[in-house]
């Protein structure tokens, strides 16, 4: 991240830099890397002791009681993406969420009926 | 089960999927606005105005009035039932945000290049970054006003791209039209799914 630090730095930063510090300053997120439309989930509908986590953990636990993914609730906290990343693998390692894994696919085996019914919901938009 | 997308279980059983589709194309050439008319545009804080030093190398001939350039990536969302969604991320359109450009397209269902008849050199990078991945594409011409207009075949040659291979018209600043190009995308995927795999 080191080449991206100037780019951060100049008067029209803003808010972007502070960010990082309810990370500790962590710039990678711990764990298996998931993508940016990795789905996001939940796993307790009530958060019982949220000792240890920052506003911005709850608040991304509280987005995530439906399954949504990780560039919806990035933008949904407007946090960076990257603070977002690791906020959410800190809850992963907690347990209180999922991401499901991506999983690449070949797009020569794509599932048609997928493929079908999103012509049908493009069509009827 | 397999296709270009992520699911997930929530708790009654219903699976979750999400479809990544790229928008790729020269800088300025109409991708944001594109997904603006198809679709939910969801910010990302990834946008930078145009500074001087980047003004340097963003070439703006023929591109007046644009002050921001996407550093990231611009998102759109359709959501086509509950649990049906659709992401439209533009490419970067500057090469030295191509770094990007790799964690975009893992995944990926297929690509939409936006192409300018004006400056139909600056999407030869994308055609070539997709054709070498070999992932799906189609090419959507972005008819701008004053722009000098093309027949289809005259843009295949200049773009040495295969026969089989869609190019179609389109205004990016209109809902139907960006409609159709996301159609007409889905359909050339399911048409190469039965193909088969070339390497």
């Amino acid at each position: 991240m080191t080449s991206n630090d100037d780019r951060w730095l100049d008067e029209t930063a803003g808010p972007v830099v502070r960010p990082y510090a309810l990370t500790q300053g962590r710039t990678r997120p711990s764990g298996a890397a998931f993508d940016l439309v990795a789905t996001v989930t939940a796993t307790r509908s009530r958060i019982a002791n949220p000792g240890g986590l920052a506003p911005e953990h709850i608040s991304v636990l509280q987005l995530a009681q439906a399954p949504t993914t990780v560039v919806d609730i990035a933008s949904d906290v407007d946090l960076p993406l990257g603070v977002v990343r690791i906020l959410l693998a800190d809850l992963r390692e907690f347990g209180l969420l999922t991401i499901e894994a991506p999983v690449p696919v070949k797009a020569r085996q794509v599932d048609k009926n997928t493929l079908r019914e999103v012509l049908h919901g493009l069509r009827g938009l | 089960m397999a296709y270009g997308g992520y699911e997930a279980e929530d708790s009654t059983g219903t699976r979750h999927r999400a479809i990544k589709i790229l928008l790729a194309g020269g800088f300025g050439v109409g991708k944001t606005t594109l997904v603006g008319a198809v679709s939910e545009i969801r910010p990302l804080r990834t946008e930078e105005p145009l500074t001087q030093s980047s003004a340097l190398v963003d070439s703006t001939v023929g591109v007046e009035r644009k002050t921001t350039t996407t550093v990231a990536m611009d998102f759109g969302r359709i959501t086509l039932r509950d649990d049906l969604v659709l992401y439209l991320f533009g490419t970067p359109g500057q090469e030295r945000f191509w770094f990007m450009w790799d964690e975009l397209v893992v995944g990926a269902l297929g690509a939409v290049v936006l192409a300018d008849t004006r400056r139909l050199a600056d999407c030869f990078p994308a055609i070539d970054y997709f054709e070498r991945r070999d992932i799906p594409f189609i090419v959507a011409l972005n008819c701008f006003e004053g722009s000098r207009r093309y027949s289809v075949e005259d843009v295949r040659v200049a773009l040495d791209l295969d026969p089989g291979l869609p190019i179609i018209l389109c205004d990016a600043r209109s809902r139907e039209s960006a409609k159709e190009v996301l159609i007409a995308l889905i359909e050339h995927v399911l048409s190469v799914a039965d193909e088969p795999v070339s390497r």
